[in-house]
């Protein structure tokens, strides 16, 4: 146990009751708060007071609370996941606040990330991006080739290693001021178009997937560079372009 | 639902003629810088040869087509600029109540449709300052240092005469008068007022190009880890040095000439 003096806390939370009701920033307080304690326990300590005094606790995402499932996708303090670098709220101590802190803590915000209730957003359009062109068709039947069948140029595998490290967090999204997902998106693209398998299908990939994010709502790039800095996996710009150039050729082509 | 194919609907596709567009609007700024500097020359030869550059950049067939693929650049970069502007914003109907932006991205990159507008005034305002007037103001005539006019190819009409705009030698026409745009120039900036403006325009040109340039490239996916550092810091430097040498123009012309 650490020995460092609990810290006192003023939380704004955005309450929301359903995906139709309008919402606010309640205001909490919280006393003697450890500096160790993550900030997803944090929020557990405030819901645990608010069930023991009868009223709902607060709704957030959360699964695996060690940065590998991408789903604690809270804005806090003005940015995603807020003040660390590559990590995920669920990585986030509240050491990396001050005693007497205010912490807004709100949703995503985007038109097609919408609030389900309180911090929870639904991000399955992410999973219909992904099922737009995020695959390779291969025949599983029993006859399956060995992957490493395939010679893969080292780079290139390292590259497309990267890229499949995405955890599709959303967080791109949240930072960008279009809430473009173009870094998920290229994310998800890259991993394929790097490597021989996915070469068959590199052309509908690339045109199906960034359709269907435009269809979802995400906004256009701007090449701000905001994804980049704020993604917990650290996915390169470089994935952004190599997008911008599989779409290009994929368009003259057809 | 949008369709969000083809050659105009695609936010991707939108951003190719964004770039194209304003990296081919960066050439012509190399170019237009070029032809500025000479306004430095504060000589009678300097007067003339800018003079004489202004009528081949008028009537050079070649010159004609750059110049009408430079407006239609501009323009279509304008309404490209307001159409992403608006769907930028549309993504996020609900703003955060507490965000910092500043801890992710630059300023000049979030500000790209300010920017632009600030620029589109600045361009109406000067094409209305010098290429109108130019071409349809009462601009002061060419004459040469023995006070003779001059014609449009710079040559001399001893004894003539100019007469809305064409030269009469014996009352016979020779040919079009020379246009004074150096005087032109030289005279509308000694209003500090109009320098300060065109200063500003560049200011906004400078923040404009800090992010554009190299977005520009990144647009086109032209990015890999051994051109792009080159590639910012070419940004960079193009981004200080044209705006600047541009805006050192008018305010040599206030204090100097
Ligand atoms: C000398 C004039 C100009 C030059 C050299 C220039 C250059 C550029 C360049 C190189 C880009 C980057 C393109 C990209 O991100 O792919 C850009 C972006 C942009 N320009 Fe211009 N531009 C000029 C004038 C204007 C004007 C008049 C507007 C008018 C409204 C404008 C609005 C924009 C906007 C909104 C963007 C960013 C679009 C986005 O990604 O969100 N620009 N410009
Ligand atoms: S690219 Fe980064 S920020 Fe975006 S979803 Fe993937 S891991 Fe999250
Ligand atoms: S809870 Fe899984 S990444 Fe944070």
């Amino acid at each position: 146990m650490s020995t460092a003096k609990g810290m006192k806390l003023t939380l704004k939370v955005w309450r929301q009751k359903n995906a139709e009701s309008k919402g606010n920033l309640e205001t909490y307080e919280l006393e003697d708060v450890s500096p160790d304690s993550s900030f997803l326990e944090m929020l557990d300590i405030l819901n645990d007071g608010l069930i023991q005094k009868g009223e709902t606790p607060v709704e957030f995402d959360h699964d695996c609370r060690e940065g590998i499932c991408g789903s604690c996708s809270l804005y806090i303090n003005g940015e995603p996941h807020g003040p660390g670098r590559r990590i995920t709220t669920c990585q986030l101590h509240m050491r990396s606040f001050n005693d007497g802190d205010t912490i807004y803590v709100e949703p995503w915000r985007a038109k097609a990330f919408p609030v389900i209730k309180d911090l929870v957003v639904d991000r399955s359009a992410f999973d219909r991006i992904q099922h737009a062109g995020g695959y390779i068709s291969v025949n599983t039947s029993g006859n399956t080739q060995d992957a490493n069948a395939i010679p893969v140029e080292k780079e290139n595998a390292d590259q497309a290693f990267d890229a499949a490290t995405c955890i599709g967090c959303g967080a791109c999204v949240a930072a960008c001021k279009n809430a473009s997902a173009s870094l998920f998106v290229s994310a998800k693209i890259s991993q394929y178009a790097l490597l021989p398998q996915g070469q068959v299908e590199a052309k509908d990939r690339v045109q199906n997937m960034v359709k269907q994010a435009q269809e979802e709502g995400f906004g256009p790039c701007s090449n701000t560079g905001a994804c980049e800095i704020e993604c917990p996996k650290g996915i390169s710009l470089e994935n952004i372009a190599r997008m911008n150039r599989e779409y290009l050729a994929a368009s003259l082509a057809k | 639902m949008s369709e969000s194919k083809g050659l105009l609907k695609s936010h991707i596709v939108k951003k190719y003629w964004m770039a194209a567009t304003g990296l081919f609007l960066c050439l012509f700024l190399v170019g237009h810088l070029a032809g500025n500097l000479q306004l430095f020359m504060t000589s009678y030869e300097g007067q003339l040869q800018f003079n004489e550059y202004a009528v081949f950049m008028t009537t050079n067939p070649a010159v004609k087509i750059l110049s009408y693929l430079t407006y239609f650049s501009i323009l279509f970069h304008a309404v490209d600029g307001v159409v992403i502007t608006l769907n930028n914003r549309k993504a996020r109907p609900e703003q955060y109540a507490y965000s910092k932006p500043g801890k992710n991205s630059m300023w000049s990159s979030r500000n790209m449709g300010i920017l632009g507008t600030i620029i589109f005034v600045y361009i109406v305002v000067h094409m209305q300052n010098f290429w109108y007037e130019y071409k349809f103001g009462e601009t002061p005539y060419m004459l040469s240092d023995n006070g003779a006019p001059l014609l449009m190819d710079g040559s001399e009409v001893k004894g003539g005469e100019i007469q809305n705009g064409a030269v009469y030698l014996n009352g016979d026409q020779v040919g079009d008068a020379m246009r004074d745009l150096y005087t032109v120039v030289q005279s509308s900036f000694q209003e500090p007022l109009l320098v300060a403006f065109y200063v500003l325009g560049m200011i906004a040109i400078a923040f404009h190009l800090v992010h554009g340039f190299q977005s520009g490239f990144q647009s086109l996916g032209l990015r890999n880890p051994k051109y792009s550092p080159l590639i910012m810091k070419a940004g960079y430097a193009f981004a200080i040095i044209v705006p600047l040498l541009f805006a050192i123009i008018p305010i040599y012309m206030l204090i100097v000439a």
